[in-house]
């Protein structure tokens, strides 16, 4: 029997409802624009996946640090980055949060805590291991988030990273997003174990799972997990099980998996189950709703104004940043 | 003013930094632990003691993972010192070092800092092919990362100091047969040459090359031990009536072009010894930098001596074979005249 969410004490349910829908409608808007062919480059759209960046994000404070992956849009909006800067660097303006020299895979903003995403995979782990380092070692009681997909976790830095923040106690959650597939790869051709959680166990430190399609449920295993890291109690492996809805990039046909499949997780759509829950417990109304998504529309409209608006780059600014400066 | 070996100098630099700044840490294999060796090379032997085991911190065998953990601490707020047992471990932290650490300044559009010092051992040493390889200019063709090769004790804890005080990733390569390790880590045949050092705080600014004996006929640049290679054809040469010019860029990013140039300028000739092998070496580069810029001052072709494009052999007799000697820079620039 499912709780009652009005009985869910101090969970921002409507922030995380919001929250979800921005990623959701932006990466909505990003394959439309990149249809048209306004966006350059390819995406890697976080649809179906809402509810475990904004779940998790939503116990972080500004301060606090994550790493991210080439499907980064959900982790930087969910972390705070603006969405103008997004939608900005994704039409490689000189106004985008990494002022057009990132791109989709590689958006961040430090001032929010979001190192530039990694699209490496795997690679951000051992870089959150040594962001924790860090925190705990200055004496702060910031903690660091390293999201990644379960293919990251047959990567050596998966086991090099856990290992050393195990043996350190540091205050780092790895959140895996497993979402079924690498790429085209489906886990059961990967993985001998049943989830990538049992690894946690390899290295002495404790699990969490997660419906990953239910955001009520991210939030109270992320919950668990970072208040350990906090107060330091070390790491976390916390697994969340859920579904990309839509292709690995722009160019998957999704050819290796069933219709049917994708029938069934659209049943569980995070964003959906949530809505239906917040209406049957009269938490919310269709109008209430409504007046949310109308907001996030025009937010999103907006970013898309402010990213057409914006400058490119000047071609010679190529050659700048590639060492640090002072005032740069 | 003491005399110091080229260890000792980088091992002061590090106390000196710890000292001064409690963000620096030395992370690494096998570096602090007790009855250990303090470095493969002895580096940081004995500062465990004094600075604890948090801050000289001693990692699993993961050199991909805790180079990943020294940039994220790096990026979070620490200044970490790490450092690699021999230079060819560096192949196995590839990822972090070309596509992490060089590119985050860049990717987050110049907001990010990466005080990252990564230090590495190079050179052959009766070894064999896997503790051998010079890596110098894999690291000088990856735009984001500084590489130093300081070859004497001075600059080595200048530089070293200057690269802890350096908001980007700097690499260090130092030369075995240089260190002046002691005790069980001796290295047969080593150079290991003792010179003054300041006990006082100075550093050695990065991008800045030094002349290391004048001559009016011939440049010669060489790098960490093959400079000291270079010196010694310089002698024999000189009582031939060839005046050598030795040049020691000891910053091969970014590099003092000017100093080989208005060498070349007035020698006309230029040869560059390295120990790398020969193609895709540092030395083509400089070959490429002087044909481009002073061509019209050449007087003869530009010479490379560089170990062969073979992996590094055992046998001493190949392995003087392999690196370059004095007698092959002779050779290199009898030819020119």
């Amino acid at each position: 029997m499912t709780a009652l969410l009005g009985e869910t004490q101090n969970i921002p349910l409507l922030d995380l409802y919001k929250t979800m829908l921005t990623i959701r409608l932006f990466e909505e808007r990003c394959n439309y624009l990149f249809m048209q062919g306004r966006i350059p480059s390819t995406l890697h759209l976080y649809i179906g996946q809402e509810a475990v960046a904004s779940g998790v994000c939503a116990l972080l404070r500004t301060d606090d640090y994550i790493t991210s992956t080439h499907r980064p849009h959900g982790h930087a909006i969910a972390k705070g980055v603006s969405i103008n800067s997004i939608m900005a660097e994704l039409f490689g303006k000189v106004t985008g949060c990494c002022k057009g020299k990132g791109g989709s895979m590689h958006v961040g903003d430090i001032r929010v805590g979001m190192f530039p995403a990694i699209a490496i995979v795997g690679a951000g782990i051992p870089i959150a291991t040594g962001a924790a380092l860090a925190v705990k070692r200055l004496g702060t009681d910031r903690v660091v988030v390293s999201f990644f997909g379960e293919g990251a976790s047959n990567e050596g830095a998966f086991h090099e990273g856990l290992n050393m923040a195990a043996i350190w106690d540091l205050p780092v959650v790895y959140v895996c997003e497993n979402n079924l597939y690498a790429a085209s790869t489906p886990f059961s051709a990967v993985f001998k174990i049943k989830s990538v959680s049992e690894r946690a166990s390899a290295y002495g430190i404790p699990a969490e799972q997660a419906d990953g399609n239910d955001v009520i449920a991210v939030y109270q295993a992320a919950e668990r997990a970072i208040s350990r890291a906090r107060s330091g109690g070390g790491p976390t492996l916390l697994e969340c099980f859920t579904y990309r809805q839509c292709g690995h990039s722009r160019s998957d046909p999704r050819t290796y998996r069933s219709r049917e499949e994708e029938e069934e997780w659209a049943r569980l759509d995070p964003i959906k189950r949530l809505a239906e829950r917040l209406l049957a417990e009269n938490l919310a109304t269709d109008a209430s709703l409504e007046v949310i998504k109308a907001e996030v529309i025009a937010n999103i409209d907006a970013a898309v104004a402010f990213a057409e608006a914006s400058p490119l780059p000047e071609p010679s600014d190529t050659l700048t940043h590639v060492f640090y400066k002072e005032a740069s | 003013m003491a005399m110091l070996t080229i260890a000792e100098a980088l091992r002061q630099a590090i106390r000196e930094e710890m000292q001064r700044d409690e963000r620096v840490f030395c992370i690494g294999e096998d570096i602090g632990i007790p009855g250990g060796f303090g470095c493969a090379f002895t580096v940081t032997l004995g500062l465990s003691d004094e600075f604890g085991h948090e801050r000289i911190l001693d990692t699993p065998i993961s050199e991909n993972g805790f180079a990943g953990v020294a940039i994220g601490a790096a990026m979070a707020g620490l200044r970490p010192i790490a450092d690699v047992q021999y230079g060819d471990f560096l192949f196995l932290m590839m990822d972090q070092l070309a596509n992490q650490a060089a590119k985050m300044i860049y990717m987050s559009g110049g907001t990010i800092k990466v005080p990252l010092v990564m230090r590495a051992p190079v050179g052959a040493t009766a070894r064999g092919a896997q503790h051998a390889q010079s890596l110098e200019a894999f690291f000088t063709h990856i735009p984001g990362l500084k590489v130093l090769v300081p070859s004497t004790a001075y600059d080595a804890k200048g530089l070293l100091k200057s690269a802890v005080r350096d908001d980007n990733p700097v690499l260090i390569f130092e030369h075995k047969l240089l260190y002046g390790s002691k005790g069980s880590r001796t290295e047969k045949g080593a150079l290991s040459p003792v010179g003054e050092v300041p006990d006082e705080d100075y550093l050695v600014p990065i991008g800045k090359g030094v002349i290391r004996r004048e001559g009016s006929d011939v440049t010669i640049v060489g790098k960490l031990l093959t400079v000291y290679r270079a010196l010694l054809a310089a002698e024999t040469l000189a009582q031939e009536g060839i005046q050598a010019e030795v040049i020691d860029p000891r910053t091969l990013v970014p590099l003092d072009k000017e100093l080989i140039l208005e060498s070349v300028k007035k020698t006309g000739r230029l040869v560059i010894v390295e120990e790398d092998n020969l193609t895709g070496g540092w030395a083509g580069e400089i070959a490429a930098i002087v044909a481009e810029q002073a061509f019209f001052w050449l007087d003869a072709p530009i010479k490379r001596v560089s170990a062969p494009d073979t992996p590094a052999p055992f046998a001493p007799v190949m392995e003087q074979f392999y690196v370059p000697s004095a007698d092959r820079v002779i050779a290199a620039v009898k030819s020119l005249f």
